[in-house]
């Protein structure tokens, strides 16, 4: 195995309110390699666009890092002042959201956002730049990219405009993508364009990518390795083919079997009973025991730590061995 | 009242020391101004007991002191304390009295305008926006002109507090109107609304039930707010001689007073209201500053 | 139980009187649903499918009668929709599920206060021991505790509230419920329960849905018959089975092509192109014209009209001439 781009060592993140100390995240490792797409899944609240968050350094207070290491290719980059940090931001680790207008300047052209991008982060003039920015356009699909390189965000569709910002993520060459919903606002149609063109760019360019989604079908279409989070950690993380067909965690099991299928009919959906805990309220032991169909006393217990489970990871008291 | 105390806004009140002093040098003022006939040292109306020849006492501090009169008196004996404990209570009255007659007439507007929309809206709003541009002042200078011409003098003189109220009021109102409008335009537009809608609430039934409570929140930031700017309209118009009746002496009356004494040495007549009026306007706008902020989900 | 014949709803997108005039622009008008027809028989549902802005939502207001429609009309159970809603007796008998399990519910109100609301605004149950001890029956029936209603909204979970909504719905014993979008801001595990909730409530109280989603897969597991919207019109409607198993209509086929595969085949798929043109200025013709495979210049010129195609009611020019 090759050595990974991105290592999560332990991670903590802790939010401080009147009512106590909150913990969000609790010892969440996991590694990414070089050109490798690790999804991330979860109900909301189970941490997963935190993870994402805690990686590119932007936590808000009163949220803070409180243990563990986030390592870019062997350095740490969790204990960097704010204007290191956004340096690495710009030109180590891309970043999409959500929701395009959060992160394009409504003021600023398209393509000037993208200039300034690339003359920060590489060792172009502006004519250069200004020649890449119409490549980037041209490679994320913007039909007449050297006339649309002068519009304002506002004058793009919500699919193009997130195609601009996948431009602006990638326009200064980073290693690693995160991508937190990147798909979630855009209509079906669209998702699949979306999803293709990042899962090309991510093969061409051999950039590891970071994607944070609660659609399993993205997923499965475009991770090469699914961590599955519950109230703030990981339940079970493997390659995608055995997390979506043979989970070993019951937690992962249920999702799975709660989605709706698309090509037939069933009378009743197996959902999971009851819904995930606030973070105020964690149960002890494991998180999910209250939910769980296999549960058992040491499960109310003791919390279980990631184990071993044949082609999966899975923190859960029936992969014990001895 | 217990859900009070664990609620986000006291926590967030007790962590703001210069909110907690505010609340407390509010509390006193107004305190101190209701409850004036029980704890003025003197009744400053009370024509007998005024002393011609305690006229012009200075503070307590300086040499000619008088402990009778902590804060001095003025060229008729009256003690300065007491006047302006009785004086505070006639600001403070017009500043609440003022300040809810523009909430409510703000709110209904706000309201109707926000949840009718169409021609009411744009009628409504238009109105505002005229009040907008006249100046409190003017407007109140307008209105107290046409009762005086209107009506004799005795009954001018007593519904005098009525009509300096209604003159601030009217020219505050269109502030709560705009901000009503612009949250009743996001609430109706919420499914807890159309969910009313469709089991066929009348429009004043979803108005008062729903709409109302939820645009609420930013009414009493700006009320709070409000009610400083309405002391201080208040006193400017007592100050410039067209509001409270002389026989019922605002801060800004005595203010005015003062002031043919000041050249003359005899300062605390006019600085002690001065300083009171400042006191109690900045502590009720500090309030009123931390009630935003506290209210503000942005800001948390 | 509903029937909506030719329905429409314009809005009016246009910049103020004035500004209009400056700029000397005409009136704008955003055509939200263009013509859209449905029956719903009495026990079963109708699911109506489509990408955002295609006035699937639209559809949902005006069949409860939040919105007048521009055009067309609505029969509920054999009376026109406006009679029916000026009367309490027949008002009761519609009620409607929203999306936003946030928005939904009136953050001041107690539970028990929301879910009475219908009960005291029908006058249903008399006395306040009686409206409370059928407000803990609602909470039961939707899988909560009657001591929930003491709480306010914010201490309960999405789907929670989503359950709260149902209730609120169920309280004046209604026939006909119009979900709009009831699962789509809940978690995956939460929508299986809230599904199965609703087709449980459907199969014990005979209950008519409209069920309004974007997502087909959901759609499959609730619908008696699906209509697909694109741009205000219903492209293609049929039995659920029908539809899943024969898409006639191209945009139907793309929409289901366009779904991330999760049984990760390999199979490698041709997303549909372009985007979702603006109902301000919809193309002429058919509007899927720009994106469809299948098109030509009849696509282009005239508006393709709903034909039977087997079971399916096809509006598509290719099908009609067997291109398809």
């Amino acid at each position: 195995m090759t050595a990974p781009l991105l290592e999560v060592r332990n991670l903590r993140v802790e939010f401080h309110t009147r009512r106590g100390t909150l913990t969000a995240l609790n010892d969440v490792s996991l590694t990414i390699a070089p050109g490798e797409v690790l999804g991330m899944v979860g109900e909301s609240g189970a941490g997963k666009s935190m993870t994402g968050a805690a990686i590119i350094g932007l936590i808000e207070p009163p949220g803070r890092i409180a243990a563990g290491q986030v390592l870019l290719d062997g350095r740490r980059i969790d204990n960097l002042r704010y204007d290191q940090m956004r340096q690495v931001r710009g030109r180590q680790i891309g970043a999409i959201f959500q929701d395009p207008l959060t992160t394009l300047n409504p003021l600023y052209t398209v393509g000037r956002q993208l200039v300034e991008t690339i003359t920060t982060h590489l060792p172009l003039n502006p004519a250069q730049a200004r020649k890449r920015a119409i490549e980037w356009l041209e490679m994320v699909g913007i039909p007449a990219a050297a006339q649309r390189i002068d519009s304002y965000p506002h004058e793009f569709s919500g699919g193009m405009r997130q195609r601009v910002v996948i431009a602006l993520a990638l326009c200064a060459e980073p290693r690693l993508i995160v991508a937190d919903e990147p798909t979630t606002a855009l209509d079906v149609s669209i998702q699949a364009q979306v999803i293709a063109l990042l899962k090309r760019l991510a093969r061409e360019k051999g950039t590891a990518m970071l994607l944070v989604t609660h659609d399993m079908g993205v997923i499965a279409e475009t991770a090469d390795r699914v961590a599955v989070m519950y109230a703030g950690r990981i339940a079970e993380i493997g390659p995608v083919r055995d997390i979506v067909k043979a989970p070993n965690h019951p937690y992962t099991a249920g999702l799975m079997a709660s989605i709706p299928p698309l090509d037939r009919r069933v009378d009743k959906l197996a959902a999971i009973e009851g819904s995930m805990p606030r973070l105020s309220a964690i149960p002890p032991g494991c998180a999910y025991n209250p939910r769980c169909p296999r549960v058992f006393d040491r499960c109310v217990r003791e919390r279980p730590d990631l184990l071993d489970a044949g082609t999966t990871r899975a923190a859960c008291w029936l992969h014990a061995h001895g | 009242m217990r859900a009070f105390f664990d609620s986000d806004l006291w926590w967030s009140f007790t962590r703001s020391r210069i909110t907690v002093a505010s609340a407390i040098v509010a509390f006193i003022c107004i305190g101190g101004a209701f409850m004036a006939p029980l704890l003025a040292p003197h009744d400053p109306f009370d024509l007998a007991s005024l002393q011609l020849m305690d006229a012009f006492t200075p503070p307590i501090w300086t040499a000619e002191g008088n402990p009778t009169y902590p804060l001095g008196t003025d060229d008729q004996g009256r003690d300065v304390l007491s006047a302006i404990m009785y004086g505070a209570r006639v600001s403070l009255f017009v500043g609440f009295a003022a300040t809810i007659f523009a909430t409510c007439v703000g709110v209904l507007v706000g309201l109707l305008a926000g949840y009718l929309g169409g021609t009411a809206d744009a009628l409504l709003m238009r109105i505002a926006d005229i009040q907008l541009t006249f100046p409190s002042i003017l407007v109140a200078l307008l209105v107290d002109g046409i009762v005086r011409a209107a009506l004799p003098r005795e009954v001018h003189d007593q519904i005098a507090l009525f009509v300096v109220v209604f003159a601030i009021g009217i020219s505050e109102w269109p502030k709560f109107a705009r901000t009503v409008r612009g949250s009743t335009l996001v609430e109706r537009n919420k499914e807890y609304v159309l969910a009313a809608r469709v089991i066929g609430l009348s429009k004043a039934k979803i108005m008062l039930q729903h709409v109302l409570p939820n645009v609420l929140g930013p009414v009493l930031v700006i009320g709070t707010l409000n009610l400083a700017l309405a002391i201080l309209a208040e006193a400017t118009l007592s100050f410039l001689g067209v509001g409270v009746p002389p026989t019922q002496p605002s801060l800004g009356t005595l203010i005015r007073i003062g002031n043919d004494f000041l050249f003359s040495g005899e300062w605390w007549i006019t600085i002690f209201p001065g300083v009171a009026l400042i006191v109690m306007v900045l502590s009720v706008n500090l309030l009123g500053d931390w009630l935003r902020d506290a209210l503000n989900p942005k800001l948390r | 139980m509903l029937e909506a014949n030719d329905l429409a709803r314009y809005f009016d997108v246009s910049r103020p009187a004035l500004q209009r005039l400056i700029a000397r622009e005409p009136r704008r008008t955003l055509r939200a649903v263009d013509g859209v027809s449905f029956t719903i028989p009495k026990g079963q549902t109708l699911s109506l499918v489509g990408e955002s802005g295609c006035g699937k939502s639209t559809v949902a207001r005006l069949v409860v009668g939040l919105y007048p429609p521009s055009d067309g009309t609505v029969a509920f159970d054999n009376q026109p929709l406006s009679v029916a809603r000026a009367d309490p007796a027949q008002r009761q008998r519609m009620q409607m599920i929203f999306q936003d399990p946030y928005a939904s519910l009136n953050p001041r109100w107690r539970v028990r206060d929301i879910i009475a609301e219908p009960i005291r605004a029908f006058k249903l149950v008399d006395g306040k021991d009686a409206i409370l001890a059928r407000v803990g029956q609602l909470l039961t029936q939707v899988g909560l505790a009657p001591a929930d209603g003491e709480k306010f909204p914010h201490e309960f979970s999405g789907g929670q509230r989503q359950r709260i909504s149902i209730a609120r719905a169920l309280s004046s014993n209604p026939e006909f419920l119009v979900c709009d979008e009831p699962t789509s801001a809940l978690d995956v595990s939460v929508q299986a329960q809230i599904l199965n909730l609703m087709k449980e409530l459907q199969r014990s109280l005979g209950l008519t849905y409209l069920f309004i989603s974007h997502n087909l897969a959901v759609v499959r597991q609730v619908s008696d018959r699906v209509g697909v919207m694109y741009l205000g019109r219903i492209v293609e409607q049929a039995p659920a089975e029908t539809l899943f198993t024969t898409p006639r209509h191209p945009y139907t086929r793309a929409l289901m092509e366009a779904i991330p595969d999760l049984d990760m085949t390999g199979r490698t798929r041709i997303p549909v192109g372009g985007e979702v043109p603006s109902p301000i200025s919809p193309p002429s013709g058919c509007a899927f014209h720009p994106r469809c495979p299948l098109a030509n210049d009849r696509c282009k010129a005239e508006r393709p009209l709903a034909q039977p195609a087997g079971e399916s009611l096809v509006a598509c020019h290719a099908v009609e001439e067997g291109r398809g």
